[in-house]
């Protein structure tokens, strides 16, 4: 039962996490609380068997993609409360369109059927040998065309990070 | 030679292509040979082919081409029909054509249009033969309109002048409202026959019995073509402007080919119209009116060239009187000796406006006989012969078209030989007025006077011999002679010989020729009294005239009336038309429709704020929206 | 005991729905720029959270593959996106998305 209660706390905690980011008028803040939410999101990975994407999650986001906001916060000085005010058209705008988002979400789900587990019996569905052999073998074009992606969005930001080009 | 009738043609328009296209780079002399070449060939064709029938049974013989248009029911070949009627309406086009041709050569010389008049002549050379060649409605339509468009182009020749323009429109205009109606005759009959090839409408209206309502319909919009083309009543103020043009091309155009082409359209359609009698008795009534109205007009005018002009009027008249009371034989004889002496007639009064340097009023000419000999000469044989003086042309085929208006209605025989008077006096006035008595010119003048070059008197004395001796195919049986052109166009008019001609007693016929004889010479003694004996000079402009001589001197006002009751009130309405419709309206809703665009986009463009924040909440809503329509 | 059996998986798809839309939230909420990306990424992280609980209920491993690329496309919009950031806070010395409303009529 330890795992179920697990579960809620998880999401009790990435709830919360997610919204603080939202909330929280440092960004500075907002960062930290990412990070956080992002820890919760990994151990619901470890809760659903997939340990190594638990682990990569955490080096990816928690470790790089983090560090890099924190990195253009602190270059950009704005590490200070400095968002304007907000008009109460706009909150109440925003309030409602993601309210009626979730809504049409909950009912949607509310008239699925709940589809039982199947196979349970594997579980080394997660674990970094099988995902390997999927990831070379099914996935090898897709795989290879992603380092190029990441090769044009590094090429792609170092040229927009240069000085005004003349 | 029947298998070369592609090439007939085919010669003018490679004449028209080369003189058109490269005329400016060629000398005059090359332009000419060219020119005139051609015609010559096809006219060497022509005989040819006029032999080569004349020895064969077969009198009807298709050419065929290739396929031209097949649309739904529409099938339509490009092929030529040779039978006795096109093989002797290509003798008269090439032939006459192309002694104008020769005599243009010389008469033109000195235009800077020179090569432009030689392509316009030879375009117009192919689709008169076009027309008369083919062998459906649809190829003679496109000679039909060819025709129009070349006799545009050719009497608005001299285009710095704002009077031939008019006169080139008006002839276009006009000729516009009877292709009008031809069109819709050639629709009717491809809707009644389903098919507008001559072979296939004949055979089908064979099986029609007479007065048939449909037949006549068609036949009456096809004679409004002809009404148009031919320069019958109403349709026949055209003509005498036409005069505007060179008179090498009102001799061609507009007194020996073009005009004539309603004759043979009647001509070949004759199975319709005899089936259609109706019809018939418009056709016959008209033209007798149009032959004593232009004749009583032509009395009194003082230009060579209109008086020619009204007597082409009042010929083709004639020829309508012949195809109306029936008698098919007798039109075509008269188109075939009209061409040679009206082209005569035209080509001798342009060999005296040659040598008048330019001059055109009868009043200031006079005794020009012993100045230009052989354009006198000529131009008497051309008067004998339009006057229907015994022997000459003029008289076989005016004799046989009054011998069978007799038959008909002895009113319709009276009104053409109080016609065939008048022509005799005012053919003789103009002789007289022009060759005889003092000359009443300038000093200037006559100095100028001159013979024309070889190159325009050898074209006269070939047509003054035509004029002379071409009666003699059609004598009629009375003289014991062989109507050789009755036997030879026999095969044409075949479908409608149940009407035939019974032939007249022999004694009536005689009287009626001696009447018309005496009438002729009753209108030769009453000009020659005026003009020899009297030396009378018409009166110039301006002088006090009597009120009848006013009222057909001025051609009893008929442009005026038409101007009146057509061409002003077109006017208006095409300018209210203008103004309130296109103006207010047309262009009010065009103009409405961008104002309309461009205010709405005015107050929806403030929607494109700018604002992320707004486009992402714009964003979110709509796939709320979607997710909510595609899930619920 | 796994959570497999004892949690159904529309719990994980509620969950992924609920960050799903604070991630909307923060978007629609907030006016800087860098706030903004990371709601981004927590939408993006809804998402994968949604792929790996499915590929654990049916045992399938394409769904976890489908997250690297996920984390691989995340990761290069990021240094693209910062990098962008970067140059419009050197043009208008600000991240306020509201003054990038140029492009109007």
């Amino acid at each position: 039962m330890i795992t179920t209660y697990l579960f809620y706390f998880l999401s009790f905690l990435a709830i919360m996490f997610g919204l603080m980011v939202v909330l929280s008028k440092n960004p500075i803040h907002s960062v930290l609380y990412l990070v956080l939410t992002f820890f919760a999101i990994a151990g619901h990975y470890v809760l659903l068997n997939a340990q190594f994407l638990a682990a990569v999650h955490i080096i990816v986001y928690a470790g790089a993609i983090m560090v890099l906001f924190l990195f253009v916060i602190m270059l950009l000085n704005l590490n200070k409360e400095t968002e304007p005010h907000k008009s109460l058209w706009l909150k109440a705008s925003a309030a409602v369109a993601s309210g009626s988002l979730l809504i049409v979400f909950v009912g949607a789900l509310k008239n699925a059927t709940n589809i039982p587990a199947t196979n349970v019996a594997n579980p080394n569905v997660g674990l970094i040998e099988n995902l390997g052999k999927v990831l070379f073998s099914d996935f090898l074009l897709p795989f290879e065309v992603a380092s190029i992606l990441l090769l044009g969005a590094m090429v792609g930001a170092v040229m927009l990070g240069k000085k005004s080009i003349k | 030679m029947i298998k070369l009738v592609g090439l007939i043609p085919l010669l003018p328009l490679i004449g028209f292509l080369i003189i058109g296209l490269f005329g400016k780079k060629l000398s005059k002399g090359i332009v000419g040979f060219i020119g005139s070449g051609v015609v010559l060939a096809a006219f060497a064709i022509a005989v040819g082919i006029f032999i080569e029938l004349n020895g064969q049974a077969v009198k009807s013989v298709p050419v065929e081409f290739f396929d031209w248009i097949t649309a739904g029911k529409l099938s339509v070949h490009f092929s030529f029909l040779i039978d006795p009627l096109s093989s002797l309406f290509l003798l008269i086009i090439t032939g006459i054509g192309f002694l104008i041709h020769l005599y243009s050569v010389s008469y033109m010389h000195d235009d800077e249009g020179f090569s432009r008049f030689f392509a316009y002549l030879n375009l117009f050379i192919f689709f008169m033969l076009l027309l008369v060649l083919g062998s459906n409605y649809l190829i003679m339509f496109v000679g039909w309109e060819g025709v129009g468009l070349c006799s545009y182009l050719l009497i608005g020749f001299w285009f710095k002048n704002t009077a031939y323009n008019n006169a080139a429109k008006k002839a276009f205009v006009m000729n516009r409202i009877g292709d009008l109606g031809f069109l819709l005759g050639i629709i009717l009959i491809f809707v009644t026959f389903g098919s507008i090839s001559y072979h296939e409408v004949f055979e089908q209206a064979k099986n029609y019995a007479t007065g048939t309502p449909v037949l006549t319909t068609i036949t009456l919009l096809l004679f409004v073509g002809a009404m148009g083309k031919s320069a019958q009543l109403p349709l026949y103020t055209w003509l005498p402007d036409a005069m505007a043009g060179p008179t090498p091309v009102s001799a061609l155009i507009h007194a020996a080919t073009m005009v004539t082409a309603g004759i043979y359209m009647i001509a070949r359609s004759n199975i319709l119209y005899t089936l259609s009698p109706f019809t018939m008795e418009v056709v016959a009534v008209i033209g007798v009116c149009t032959a004593l109205f232009a004749a009583t007009i032509g009395l009194v005018q003082n230009d060579i060239k209109k008086v020619l002009a009204y007597s082409t009027v009042s010929q083709l008249g004639y020829m309508f009187l012949a195809l109306g009371v029936g008698a098919y034989t007798g039109g075509v004889f008269h188109v075939m000796t009209h061409a040679f002496f009206k082209a005569l007639l035209f080509l001798g009064a342009g060999s005296v406006i040659h040598a008048m340097g330019g001059e055109q009023d009868i009043r200031k000419m006079g005794g020009l006989k012993k100045y230009i000999p052989i354009t006198h000469a000529t131009f008497l044989m051309g008067t004998l012969a339009i006057v229907g003086f015994p022997g000459f042309s003029g008289f076989f085929s005016k004799d046989e078209i009054l011998a069978n208006a007799y038959e008909h209605s002895i009113v319709l025989w009276f009104l053409g030989v109080l016609t065939a008077g008048m022509t005799s006096f005012y053919m003789f006035r103009l002789y007289f007025l022009t060759f005889r008595n003092t000359f009443r010119g300038t000093h200037a003048q006559e100095h100028h006077l001159h013979e024309s070059p070889s190159q325009m008197t050898i074209p006269l004395i070939i047509l003054a011999v035509l004029s002379v001796v071409g009666g003699l195919i059609g004598i009629p049986e009375v003289f014991g002679g062989h109507h050789y052109l009755e036997a030879f166009l026999k095969p044409v008019f075949e479908d409608s010989s149940f009407r035939l001609i019974h032939h007249l007693p022999e004694s009536t016929e005689l009287i009626l020729m001696g009447v018309a004889v005496a009438v002729m010479l009753c209108g030769l003694a009453y000009a020659r009294k005026m003009y020899i004996t009297d030396k009378q000079v018409p009166a110039a402009e301006g002088e006090e005239e009597s009120a009848i001589h006013k009222l057909v001197y001025n051609k009893y006002w008929v442009d005026e009336i038409y101007d009146f009751l057509i061409t002003k009130p077109l006017n208006f309405i095409g300018d209210a038309l203008h103004k309130v419709v296109d103006n207010e309206l047309i262009d009010g809703i065009v103009n409405g429709c961008g104002y309309v665009v461009n205010g709405v986009s005015g107050v929806i463009r403030r929607a494109q704020t700018g604002n992320i924040g707004f486009y992402v909440f714009v964003m979110v809503i709509s796939i709320v929206l979607i997710l909510f329509a595609q899930l619920f | 005991m796994s959570v497999v059996q004892t949690i159904p998986i529309n719990w994980y798809i509620l969950l992924s729905a609920v960050l799903f839309t604070i991630g909307v939230l923060g978007v629609l909420f907030r006016r800087n720029a860098i706030i903004i990306f990371m709601s981004v990424e927590l939408m993006l992280n809804a998402i994968n959270l949604l792929l790996v609980a499915f590929s654990t209920y049916l045992s399938d491993s394409k769904g976890q593959v489908f997250v690297f690329f996920i984390m691989a496309v995340a990761a290069a919009e990021v240094a693209v996106g910062l990098a962008i950031l970067m140059s419009v806070y050197r043009n208008s010395k600000s991240t306020d998305i509201n003054t990038l409303n140029k492009l109007k009529w």
